[in-house]
């Protein structure tokens, strides 16, 4: 082929528009938080003098300390702490569900399917791209007092009165989302199982490994890059999560996103709703890098290429 | 099948029944003829279709969810065309950040995003929040789709085509026009109907980012509030439903019939 000019300004060249748009759409918002975090609301007029008074109030220490499931928080504004830690655990339970859950489904694809692959994974993707907000809402339809599950079972004879434990709780919240994303795990899941060279398994029944052994040794450690992709690709974006608790979760079932969403749009802090939404952020990002370095995550996708 | 399958077989039908049970709920009670989602199922009715037809707030923010939509699902694959050129056919430094940096709106909570753009919109630029600043967020979280099937697309057909007409005496343009092009106008179209579901369904950033004008997810979610707007809120959700789930299906048709092939025609 003939150089006309060098193929890295081309390939520059085309990757400039895209690469603009991200930038001015992901990283001057990001900057514009962090720079509103550091400056404080006065009604209706923005104070924009240097202030750490918004990280602070997240952690200003309080000599009675506030118990929430029996963890004290000796903090004098102990409410982002508590939803932090409460979404944290929300979205790492929903994460090892949704893991155990979505394992046997991509394992189920990658070595007893043969010839409808494609028809499985089309049905597994189409939930993925429908209405997010409507998946949410059968929640509700679902579980409510007068929902789907009681009215049923009243009309089965089952129940005489409805069961009220159903909605509106932490445990409503994390059905729904791992409903909304189990299906999106297995994905990654299968790509990586699909990928492993299947005469590494014939190797291992061939010196007499049992299929358990041969699953916990070959399969499984194989397996890990995708599955690990998965759990972080839930865990993440639950954390944050905004729709689900808001519709399902009622007040026991609030959630850290529920706090940013009001000090925003309700109460009219926005730089405490930054400094809480940063603080949400580099919490996730150094559980998830701390994840990654403790399991040797390098190590691990090497050996699967 | 294998003896050894059964049980995996039966956990797959589990799921899908886990999967798509809940979401087939609305289309259930929005035919029930009841303003309460419950059993015993009532009368079969399709009262709550025939009034969408009249509810003007539904026909408007119908009417914008297809321009924000449209605009958003065209832009997004215009800058993602030549960027998937340049991530496939060049080796460029730094592209395998690129990459990560892009697929960022997948995984950062949309919720992080919503709130930044909307502060970056009011209080820095002091604009006014409407279906541009809708689309342009739909744009952004749009192109990291567009990416992934254009990218599988472009790295399917066999780069010697290019060469081909290269060696043949065609210029960049006219190689992109008349080989690229026509080869990658599975994986565009297909692009183009993602997108459009991408911005078609969203609803945090355009809760976040609405003024005055506001999209189909957003208005849904206004009228979720009111028990006795039930039933023509499952309608609309199921006709959302549908169509999101025909225009899935026809983009993944092409998709797959796209990516392994090194013929145009097929389009």
């Amino acid at each position: 082929m003939i150089q006309r000019r060098p193929d890295w300004l081309a390939g520059y060249g085309l990757l400039s528009p895209a690469i603009i748009i991200m930038a001015v759409m992901m990283v001057t918002p990001l900057l514009a938080m962090v720079a509103l975090s550091f400056w404080t609301q006065q009604g209706f007029e923005l104070d924009r003098s240097f202030t750490l008074a918004n990280y602070f109030a997240l952690v200003e220490p309080s000599s009675e300390p506030t118990y929430w499931m029996g963890i004290p928080f000796p903090l004098t504004y102990p409410v982002p702490a508590i939803l932090l830690i409460k979404s944290l655990a929300m979205s790492l339970a929903i994460t090892l569900a949704v893991i155990a859950l979505a394992y046997p489904m991509a394992y189920f694809l990658a070595f007893h399917v043969r010839g409808q692959k494609a028809l499985w994974l089309v049905l597994l993707t189409i939930p993925f791209w429908t209405s997010y907000l409507l998946r949410v809402f059968a929640w509700k339809i679902m579980l409510g007092f007068n929902g789907a599950i009681n009215s049923g079972l009243k009309s089965l004879g089952i129940l005489t009165e409805p069961l009220s434990f159903l909605l509106y709780n932490p445990l409503a919240v994390m059905i729904t989302l791992i409903h909304a994303w189990v299906a999106f795990a297995v994905l990654p899941i299968f790509v990586s199982l699909d990928k492993i060279d299947r005469s590494y398994l014939e190797a291992a029944t061939d010196l007499g490994d049992s299929r358990l052994r041969r699953f916990l040794q070959v399969t499984l450690p194989l397996s890990a890059p995708g599955t690990i992709g998965a759990a972080l690709l839930v865990f993440i974006p639950t954390v944050g999560d905004y729709v689900t608790p808001t519709l399902v979760g009622g007040p026991s079932g609030t959630m850290i996103g529920n706090l940013i969403q009001e000090l925003f749009l309700k109460q009219n802090n926005a730089p405490l709703g930054a400094a809480v939404s940063i603080t949400m952020m580099v919490t996730i990002a150094a559980i998830v890098t701390l994840f990654l370095w403790l399991i040797g995550f390098r190590r691990l996708r090497s050996r699967a290429r | 099948m294998r003896s050894s399958s059964r049980p995996f077989y039966i956990y797959a039908v589990l799921f899908m029944l886990f999967l798509y049970g809940p979401i087939l709920l609305a289309p259930l009670f929005s035919v029930n003829d009841s303003i309460f989602a419950t059993f015993p199922l009532k009368g079969f009715t399709l009262r709550h279709y025939a009034e969408m037809a009249n509810n003007t707030g539904l026909l408007k923010a119908l009417r914008n969810s297809l321009i924000v939509a449209s605009a958003s699902s065209i832009i997004a694959t215009a800058v993602s065309v030549p960027a998937a050129i340049a991530l496939t056919r060049y080796k460029l430094r730094g592209s395998g950040l690129i990459m990560t940096a892009m697929s960022a709106p997948l995984v950062v909570p949309s919720i992080i995003f919503g709130v930044a753009l909307l502060i970056i919109i009011l209080r820095f630029l002091d604009l006014e929040l409407t279906l541009w600043t809708i689309g342009a967020s739909h744009v952004f979280i749009s192109i990291p789709f567009a990416m992934t099937v254009l990218m599988s697309r472009l790295e399917g057909f066999d780069k010697s085509l290019e060469e081909a007409s290269r060696d043949l005496g065609e210029g960049a343009w006219m190689t992109f026009l008349r080989v690229t092009l026509p080869l990658a106008m599975s994986g565009i179209v297909s692009s183009l109907l993602l997108c459009f579901v991408t911005s078609f369904d969203e609803f945090v950033l355009a809760f976040f980012l609405s003024g005055t004008e506001t999209t189909l997810p957003v208005y849904l979610f206004g009228q979720l509030r009111f028990p006795n707007k039930l039933p023509g809120m499952l309608a609309l959700g199921t006709t959302i439903l549908m169509f999101s789930t025909l225009i899935v299906i026809l983009a993944e048709i092409l998709r797959r019939r796209g990516v392994q092939s090194n013929s145009p025609g097929e389009v």
